[in-house]
């Protein structure tokens, strides 16, 4: 055992901003993790790469990692990183949020994006429950769990998220959680060698608030749920793709070829440009 | 000769929105993100025709608050972005105009009023987002606001607008009214080579000792873009020079603000523009602008037929506020007179700087600005 | 016994499985125990230590029983944990 070796990934990390500011076991640090290491394996031209984050704790993901990156008010993120990937296509463009900023507020910019499938990464954090103001209930937390905000119970249907961006259009849709380390890295990276608009929902462990409130009191216990619950389903319905108590759905649910929107805006741009030069003779 | 041209040289008949979108042409925009609304949809429509022709991006956003979100991460890809609106998309900007002041992203936003509050008159004109335009985010920031009061003007003034965002490195906005923005006059593009162009200043060190909101001596920090290998971080969040969040540090929050403020405020000199007309002897004095203008111009030619002695102080930027020039006018007139299609916006701010003149408000709301007899009676009354 | 576990591997001299080089950066742990845990060879315990964060970080129990699966590395949300493999000098 020797400790003078700084940690392999730490040139992908802003050493003076680290460490970062995430509880102990919290989710995010090891959605990060398996970012940067899909960097690693990638080799990616970190030049070529511009994190997006919106507002939660999964946020602060822009200011640690070491490549452009930009933090945007609270649901912006997709809209944001379009104008980004549209003005300089070049760019691998990563959006790295959070379920209350990608589908709540941020819902209407996610269906629109998957929509016009630019070719926009997002990987989603999904913990249940809005973390960074101190645990409320969200657009994906569970029937009847307790929050903050729903201190009764939740009496909201959550969304499924992997549904909700099949439905939309998204060109690769995936779910693991914050155990399947490997897989998700291995969905990380195969979404940054894809084209058009890519979703990977990591489950999360949020343990001081959400798994506190909802009888996993660490982060340990809410590992434990995912490993007794999830089995991998892949290419199965997204639409019963469910998260429960019982089963958690995981695997890559959608995977196919579709023109990005920025190549069908490059190839309409030549078409119209040789028209011109046609008619000039 | 080629059949694209970006600059369209030449004297044309067009209208106010089409003069604006060519004037952003001209000014170098290569990407502009919309949603249509009434009456700036033309601008839209418009640049969905050209910017493929010129390899620029027109993009529909699902609604402004994305189209507004989408311009500053061009701007921050490195492209001049646009976006056009009226009241209603306006107020949904709100929280991406704070932001792009707060990261410093250079881009016009275009808000040709019509009628409001809320849905209002979409059809019709109106002076009635002035004060949104300064004061509509949250927070504390100088922003910069031009407005035209001709065809000619949507074209020179949106040039003028993407020259000063990137000079200083902030959201400048445009504030036509329906009236400027739909009639049809005539304009005069010039030469290219004859338009003054002005792009943002860029780091000349390299990127490991680059420190992204470092101001220079005119409080403006050289702009780095995605892409060119400096890996930098911007954060709508309270942040340092190095651009990291600094949210519990009072210190810094005091000098960023003060900065962002002070960055309009000091180079205002620089900044505002104005018109005077017969100003040199004037005993009654009309500060307008916009479409009220013209009337206002008509107006203060038939009071001198009259023998009285008026003038008129057109002001082409409404932010920063041109002080100085109200100032030295109220100084000299017996009274002001301020014609706004709204019930009392910058009327507020000439008062304030005209101290002990008098100020005569004339307030007008609906489908026609004042008429100049109106606004000849006020002089009249005024002298 | 079946041949297959009585004999070793035919080329057991020339085939090394790997060792680990068990990296701890103490200071950074926040003692969410996910390497402890998940470790397919436990190879780590909770230490009695006290770090900077107050927290107990892990401590090595055997490292010669590390594989280098590398799950610590992957998991470790706070970057503390890294296994390097270490060139490997005997048969397994």
């Amino acid at each position: 055992m020797v400790q003078e070796m700084a940690h392999p990934f730490s040139k992908y990390l802003r050493a003076e901003v680290m460490p970062h500011i995430w509880c102990s076991g919290c989710g995010n640090g090891v959605v990060l993790n398996c970012f940067v290491h899909a960097l690693d394996e990638l080799q990616m031209d970190l030049d070529k790469l511009v994190v997006v984050s919106g507002i939660g704790c999964i946020g602060r993901t822009a200011g640690y990692t070491n490549t452009d990156s930009f933090h945007t008010t609270h649901g912006r993120a997709l809209a944001f990183a379009t104008g980004v990937k549209l003005a300089n296509p070049e760019l691998e463009v990563v959006v790295i949020s959070g379920d209350g900023d990608l589908f709540a507020i941020g819902g209407n910019h996610f269906i629109h994006a998957a929509r016009r499938n630019v070719g926009i990464k997002v990987l989603c954090a999904n913990n249940l429950n809005y973390g960074m103001t101190g645990g409320q209930q969200g657009p994906t937390t569970p029937l009847e769990s307790i929050t903050t905000t729903s201190p009764y119970g939740s009496i909201e249907h959550p969304f499924n998220l992997v549904h909700l961006a099949a439905a939309s259009g998204a060109t690769y849709v995936a779910r693991w959680t914050a155990l399947h380390v490997r897989r998700l890295t291995q969905s990380i990276k195969k979404m940054l060698q894809k084209e058009g608009f890519c979703f990977v929902e990591v489950l999360s462990p949020c343990p001081e608030i959400f798994g506190r409130y909802n009888k996993m009191r660490s982060g340990l216990e809410m590992m434990a749920w995912f490993k007794r619950a999830s089995v991998v389903e892949s290419f199965s319905d997204p639409s019963k793709a469910e998260i429960t108590a019982e089963k958690i759905a995981v695997g890559e649910f959608v995977d196919m070829e579709k023109l990005s929107y920025e190549k069908m805006l490059h190839e309409k741009i030549s078409k119209i440009n040789e028209k011109a030069m046609e008619e000039v003779g | 000769m080629p059949k694209i041209r970006s600059v369209l040289t030449g004297a044309h008949f067009m209208n106010g929105d089409v003069a604006c979108a060519e004037g952003a042409i001209a000014a170098g925009c290569r990407f502009f993100a919309g949603y249509p609304i009434t009456p700036a949809t033309e601008i839209a429509e418009h640049l969905s025709q050209r910017m493929p022709e010129l390899g620029g991006i027109y993009v529909q956003m699902e609604d402004e608050i994305a189209s507004m979100a989408a311009i500053i991460g061009a701007s921050y890809s490195g492209l001049k972005a646009m976006t056009a609106t009226s009241g209603p998309g306006f107020s949904l900007m709100q929280e991406n105009i704070g932001l792009a002041v707060m990261t410093e992203a250079p881009c016009v936003v275009v808000d040709v009023m019509r009628g409001g509050p809320s849905t209002g008159q979409p059809t019709m004109p109106g002076q009635q987002d002035v004060m949104q335009a300064k004061w509509g985010s949250h927070g504390d920031y100088g922003i910069i606001a031009l407005t035209p009061s001709s065809v000619q003007e949507m074209f020179d003034l949106t040039v003028e607008a993407f020259n000063l965002s990137e000079a200083y490195r902030v959201p400048a906005l445009l504030m036509g009214d329906e009236i400027v923005a739909h009639m049809w006059e005539k304009v005069v593009i010039p030469p290219a080579d004859k338009i003054k162009i002005v792009n943002r200043k860029k780091p000349n060190v390299p990127p490991e000792n680059y420190v992204p909101f470092m101001p220079d001596d005119d409080l403006v920090p050289p702009m780095a873009c995605f892409g060119e290998g400096y890996h930098f971080h911007a954060t709508g969040l309270t942040h340092d020079e190095h651009g990291y969040p600094q949210t519990s540090s009072s210190e810094v929050q005091s000098r960023l603000v003060r900065r962002l403020c002070e960055k309009i405020q000091r180079n205002s000199d620089k900044i505002v523009k104005v018109e005077e007309v017969m100003l040199k002897d004037a005993d009654v004095v009309v500060v307008a602008y916009g479409i009220v203008a013209r009337a206002a111009l008509s107006a203060i030619r038939r009071a001198r037929d009259k023998g009285i002695k008026a003038g008129l102080l057109r002001l082409i930027t409404l932010w920063p506020f041109p002080e100085k020039n109200v100032v030295r006018v109220a100084e000299q007139v017996k009274a002001i007179v301020v014609p706004e299609m709204n019930c009392g916006q910058l009327v507020r701010e000439v008062e304030r700087a005209a101290r002990e003149t008098p100020v005569v408000f004339l307030s007008k709301l609906g489908e026609e600005p004042h008429t100049p007899m109106e606004i000849f009676e006020a002089i009249r009354r005024s002298s | 016994m079946p041949e297959r576990i009585r004999h070793a591997p035919l080329d057991k001299e020339k085939v090394k499985s790997a060792r680990g080089e068990i990296h701890l950066l103490k200071d950074e742990c926040k003692g969410c125990g996910y390497c402890i845990e998940f470790c397919p060879k436990k190879v780590l315990e909770e230490s009695d230590e006290i770090n900077a964060r107050g927290v107990h970080p892990p401590k090595i129990v055997d490292e010669s029983k590390c594989i280098v699966c590398g799950f610590c590395t992957a998991v470790c949300p706070d970057f503390a944990i890294f296994v390097v493999e270490k060139p490997n000098k005997g048969g397994s």
